[in-house]
């Protein structure tokens, strides 16, 4: 049902894979479940992915800080009544979110035509906003991070994504392609 | 006996620049920073971490060079009639991190001119700011800029800007490649009667000081670089590191300055470690460097310096941001973000002066405008909307690939009722009262982006943009971006709020940066600087820290390598 939420936002076209070819949800899923792995799937290592030389880095994930931490799971999680996350307030988590923006879009969600499902989305302006949001990140940002599937995102756009440490000859910055 | 000769509070351009020079002079230092280091292995030899890396998600969505907005949040507001606040979150957040602001910047890293230094004597005064001359010249900083650009390694060419202050050395690297964005525009400004040049840039254009040549991977501003091909604060950091003399402390958050009994001399700080044990260290000097921001919040908790004034007189650049959509590819993700700067709207001209008349005002000073490029596709994607237009939208690029960027980073006049003071609910996770943000520009500053966009918008025309458009941060109230969420500045050039003086009625550090009254604490970040100029703050608090260090550690001043001409 997710999938097919954000393909509604980010559709397939004859030059663009869309949103559920590209793997969307998977790169959701992976951020709302980023504490099942350790560490956590927050932030991707480095330097390079080894997509243009030197050893692939993204895919093993930087530790964070007991802090850091407390911050992630706060947005994730939601703040669940612990003193610690409520400083600023009770935090409701994209858990939750996405669980009661699933719940509200209708069990019949898949079956409705698009109109259908644009104005059900439509009517969640709130879910909407975080859907789309995280949807182009997983359109866009490093294949690392479960989305953008192969780099097809990047393809379908004309960018090349991270190209460390190969970089770019001095012709190719100043010239017209 | 002292645990360190100074303590440094903070590790981004100002106190890498200050750790530097004093080992070099052979003190002993502690660098105390709040943030996380992602920067260089704290071991000899001091290499690479390897962390940053070419990640928009990391680096743009995930506060990795932090500060994170929900542990340390800071609060704004346009006047004190908005109430206590209008946003809470990220306002003006510079990276929190080993390197500081350094670390994201792309380094564009021009000097100040002659009449920056001397703003009230040259333009006269403008009702409603209080412009001041600062307490020295531009001929007594030059041979410091000279050093500044030495210890960062800037790339530039000598004599390619017309307006430039003089220079008594060629710059210590040749410029990098030109983009393709801004070869267009620079070529059409050029056109046009402007005078765009290559941007002094620290970002090696061969190899220098042990690192190398940047590889043009395009992932600059907003990012650490991958290779240290970027004069960001690890040139002396690592040399001050290699002294032995130099221990860095991450994630040590300093709460307190100590002051001995006769309030007239610091003793040390008190710090809480990572896991919120505090922790004091005895210190015959402190030196503030975490920024404009930082430093007068530090200030105003602990009651120390001119209450007149610590805080006051925020300036950012008030941005003015010129867009233009091409019909062909630019590919501005190749080099870096911006090569080329111009500085005709700080200098002005007849029609500026005519401008200025007509708005009742003395003068129009803007700031450099600087050519370059737009950002990553995340960031691309989130402006566009979602649905069917989402795809077309993306495959064609409009607001990528095929646009070039004009930002005006104009002068901000200073204004008493700027300013950063405490926030009188919210609080960080270390519960100090959060920084809170009071400001709104000077109607100076808004008749100068409503002068310069039209005629920037015609540059992006002559430069062959098929359409042109316009916006400033902050928003002017009433137009598109005036929203929600979205109303803090933009801008990461943070200055002005403990400024420097020769009285300490008006001001709250001396021309030496020493703080009226406690001459042991030195301030090495752009805190003191008394107005905002049009130019970035970077390469000008590195060249003031090593004035302000160097005569602390008693060594000579710097001379230049040759007269002024």
């Amino acid at each position: 049902m997710l999938e097919a939420a954000c393909e509604r936002c980010i559709p397939a076209t004859d030059a663009h894979p869309g949103a559920r070819a590209l793997g969307v949800a998977d790169y959701i899923d992976g951020l709302l479940g980023a504490f099942l792995v350790d560490p956590p799937r927050i932030w991707a290592g480095g330097p390079f992915s080894g997509r243009h030389g030197g050893e692939p880095g993204f895919d093993t994930y930087l530790r964070l800080s007991s802090l850091e931490e407390l911050a992630w799971r706060t947005r994730i999680e939601g703040s669940q009544g612990i003193p610690e996350r409520e400083r600023l307030g009770p935090v409701k988590g994209w858990q939750q979110e996405y669980r009661d923006g699933i719940a509200a879009l209708g069990a019949d969600y898949c079956d409705c035509d698009g109109e259908e499902q644009d104005r059900r989305l439509d009517a969640l302006p709130g879910f909407k906003a975080l859907c789309y949001e995280h949807a182009c990140e997983g359109a866009y940002g490093a294949p690392e991070y479960g989305g953008n599937r192969g780099g097809a995102g990047w393809r379908a756009i004309g960018f090349p994504g991270d190209v460390a440490p190969r970089g770019y000859t001095d012709a190719e910055v100043s010239e017209r392609p | 006996m002292s645990d360190c000769d100074a303590a440094i509070v903070g590790s981004g351009p100002a106190g890498a620049t200050a750790a530097h020079v004093l080992t070099e002079a052979g003190w002993s230092v502690i660098v105390l920073e709040k943030g996380r280091n992602h920067l260089l292995d704290l071991e000899p030899p001091f290499g690479p971490l390897g962390a940053v890396s070419n990640d928009e998600l990391k680096l743009t969505r995930r506060h990795f060079l932090g500060p994170d907005p929900w542990l340390e949040p800071r609060t704004y507001r346009r006047s004190a009639s908005d109430g206590d606040r209008l946003e809470t979150g990220d306002v003006n957040n510079l990276p929190s991190t080993v390197g500081g602001g350094g670390s994201h910047a792309d380094g564009k890293l021009p000097r100040f001119r002659e009449e920056d230094f001397r703003i009230l004597s040259h333009q006269g005064a403008v009702e409603g700011a209080e412009l001041v001359d600062w307490p020295f010249g531009y001929d007594e900083v030059e041979a410091c800029y000279a050093e500044a650009e030495r210890v960062v390694g800037v790339a530039g060419e000598a004599g390619a800007n017309p307006f430039a202050s003089w220079r008594a050395d060629p710059f210590p690297m040749p410029p990098g490649p030109d983009m393709y964005c801004a070869r267009l525009t620079s070529e059409a400004a050029t056109r046009l009667g402007y005078h765009p040049y290559r941007a002094p840039t620290g970002v090696n254009s061969v190899e220098y000081d042990g690192r190398p040549a940047c590889n043009n991977c395009g992932f600059c501003a907003y990012y650490g670089c991958p290779i240290e091909a970027k004069g960001d604060p690890v040139a002396p950091l690592r040399h001050a590191l290699r002294t032995g003399r130099c221990e860095l402390r991450p994630e040590s958050v300093v709460t307190d300055v100590l002051v001995d009994g006769t309030g007239r001399r610091a003793r040390g700080v008190r710090y809480l470690d990572r896991e919120l044990d505090l922790h004091e260290i005895s210190a015959r000097h402190v030196i503030l460097a975490g920024g404009a921001f930082e430093t007068p919040r530090l200030l105003l908790r602990n009651g120390l310096g001119n209450p007149d004034v610590v805080g006051r007189f925020l300036s950012f650049h008030f941005q003015t941001f010129v867009l233009g959509i091409f019909d062909h590819r630019l590919h501005g993700h190749r080099g870096r973000a911006v090569t080329h700067l111009m500085d005709d709207p700080i200098v002005g001209d007849g029609d500026v002066a005519a401008a200025a008349r007509d708005a009742g005002l003395p003068f129009l000073r803007g700031g450099i405008v600087e050519h370059g490029a737009a950002s990553g596709p995340v960031m691309e994607a989130l402006h566009s909307p979602a649905g069917p237009m989402h795809s077309r939208l993306m495959v064609d690029s409009p607001l990528r690939d095929c646009m070039a960027a004009f930002t005006m980073q104009g002068e901000d006049l200073p204004v008493a009722t700027n300013r950063v003071d405490l926030d009188p609910q919210v609080r960080d996770v270390y519960g100090m009262p959060a920084g809170r943000v009071t400001y709104a520009p000077h109607r100076h500053e808004v008749a100068c982006a409503e002068h310069w966009a039209p005629r920037l918008e015609l540059v992006m025309r002559e430069a062959g943009a098929q359409r042109t458009f316009w916006a400033t941060s902050p928003a002017l109230p009433g137009t598109r971006g005036d929203l929600p969420g979205f109303r803090a500045p933009m801008s990461r050039h943070i200055i002005g709020t403990a400024r420097m003086g020769d009285d300490p009625r008006t001001s709250v550090f001396d021309r030496w940066q020493r703080l009226h009254g406690i001459d042991n604490v030195m301030c090495a970040d752009s805190s003191v600087f008394p107005t905002s100029t049009g130019y970035g703050p970077t390469l000008t608090i590195v060249a003031l820290a090593i004035r302000a260090s160097r005569a602390l550690a008693g060594l000579d001043p710097l001379r230049s390598n040759r007269a002024r001409p």
